[in-house]
């Protein structure tokens, strides 16, 4: 199969083991496109992608955006601190106007969960969630797995350990369907406060000792402590947090194995992941970054061949 | 179905020596020539070109897999996306004479393609075409090859398929065959 079963990238939880698949060979062909002299195809050229964000980002919409340009797509942003939303414009009126300038395909992150979704049913152009709430997160799930896969061969059978702030994060719920769909065993870790109630039935092992988790798993997924989603005190600090579940350089070399790290960005330095670790060798966190343009290509240009 | 054939093992075995001799003859040493094959199909082509030239000369030519997939003109307009495969060129291209081979040359648009997809590489000296079966009368481009094994009138309702022992088959190959109407 060479073509997608989907016109929208939503989730993870709504495509096919074979899409995901069809993504990652389809990423690594770009991997290599983006480390040639001249980075760039003509593959979409006829294309106009509009970048929508109705929340911060600096890495998704930057590695989007060099995604698309190196496509050769033509590129508007657009961000919702300084535009009509702030006058009272709803979000369909808002993509709607965006898409009669003749826009084919829409990026968007947005705080509700499934305002992507409810976006692909009121609009006609192919849809890309880039984060939606505390929902999904497809594009950085699918570029873990590529990355794990390109540092130990294969996803299948091995055992991913996701650590940290379950509960608001949106790369957890992503990462479990994908690295599910792969074949992986996923453990979720952290404190009991940050993780959702009926996290076992999504299929996951659950943890609250950092320590074993580590010694569990062949790769931990450390996730940022989202504080900006914190209304109510889920732990009594930050400090209290690092102290418990901040993971250290002794921790790793007490492990009786070599795991690798990683990280979706962007760091709490000293919260949940130390310095030393962060920049240790065992942690891809720089090559999650690089292959998050590539990933992001396959994805753009998989959806604009679907007809 | 009808199946008709071009060219046999022996044959081919024939033109494979011809062309390793005619790029003998026009580059010498190759010592600024590099060949690539263009995926899916020239890639063991030219294995077995630069394998052969090091038979007859001793000189190993740099050789790599050139994948156009992602600069074809026809992305968005046929009905079954294509799947892209590995580009594999540890060199660039600059100021090189560059031989790009294929197994069957049809529309040109894959050459295109590649030559687009070759530029990525730096800025080729020279470019020549190497392909095994020529179709002609079939071009929509202004591409012609340099070193062809054969050259056949097909129709466009026609394939021209060429089986290798490498990909399983009992014998090496070439065939004309109707495209399936249903």
């Amino acid at each position: 199969m060479s073509q997608i079963s989907t016109k929208h990238l939503l989730g993870i939880k709504n495509i096919t083991e074979n899409d995901v698949q069809l993504i990652l060979e389809t990423a690594s062909n770009f991997k290599e496109v983006i480390n040639r002299p001249i980075k760039k195809v003509p593959s979409l050229r006829d294309i106009t992608i509009a970048n929508v964000f109705f929340e911060n980002s600096t890495r998704t919409r930057l590695s989007f955006e060099l995604a698309e340009k190196r496509l050769s797509a033509d590129v508007v942003n657009f961000s919702s601190s300084n535009s009509s939303v702030k006058k009272g414009e709803t979000l369909v009126d808002t993509v709607n106007n965006i898409l009669s300038m003749k826009v084919d395909m829409v990026v968007m992150r947005h705080s509700s969960p499934g305002a992507p979704h409810f976006l692909s049913r009121n609009v006609k152009a192919n849809i890309v969630n880039a984060g939606d709430g505390t929902h999904e997160h497809p594009t950085q799930a699918l570029l873990d797995a590529f990355s794990i896969k390109e540092k130990l061969g294969d996803v299948a059978g091995k055992k991913v350990a996701i650590i940290g702030d379950i509960l608001h994060s949106r790369v957890a719920l992503s990462n479990i369907f994908c690295l599910q769909k792969l074949g992986a065993e996923v453990m979720v870790c952290g404190p009991i406060t940050l993780l959702p109630k009926y996290v076992e039935s999504l299929g996951v092992k659950v943890e609250l000792d950092v320590r074993k988790a580590l010694q569990w798993c062949d790769v931990a997924n450390v996730l940022r402590i989202q504080l900006e989603r914190q209304q109510i005190k889920y732990f009594p600090s930050l400090r209290e947090y690092s102290l418990y579940y901040g993971i250290n350089r002794k921790m790793l070399e007490e492990l009786d194995k070599e795991i690798v790290i990683m990280h979706p960005g962007p760091i709490n330095r000293g919260v949940e992941l130390n310095s030393d670790v962060a920049d240790s060798k065992q942690s891809i966190i720089l090559e999650q970054v690089q292959n998050g343009v590539a990933v992001r290509m396959a994805v753009l240009y998989l959806l604009a061949g679907v007809k | 179905m009808q199946k008709r054939l071009v060219l046999d093992e022996e044959q081919i075995a024939i033109i494979l020596r011809r062309f390793c001799h005619q790029l003998i003859e026009n580059h010498d040493d190759f010592e600024n020539t590099v060949l690539l094959g263009l995926q899916p199909r020239g890639t063991l082509l030219v294995d077995k070109i630069v394998s052969l030239l090091q038979e007859i000369s001793g000189v190993k030519v740099p050789s790599g897999y050139l994948d156009a997939t992602f600069h074809r003109d026809d992305f968005r307009r046929r009905d079954l996306p294509l799947k892209a495969n590995e580009t594999k060129i540890d060199f660039l291209v600059e100021g090189k004479k560059v031989i790009l081979v294929d197994d069957v040359l049809y529309k040109g648009r894959s050459v295109r393609a590649a030559m687009d997809a070759m530029i990525a590489f730096g800025r080729p000296q020279k470019v020549e075409l190497m392909v095994l079966v020529d179709r002609k009368l079939t071009r929509d481009y202004p591409i012609m090859p340099d070193y062809f094994g054969v050259r056949i009138n097909t129709l466009e309702s026609q394939y021209v398929v060429v089986e290798w022992k490498e990909q399983g088959f009992e014998k090496d190959a070439i065939w004309i065959t109707e495209k399936d109407k249903s």
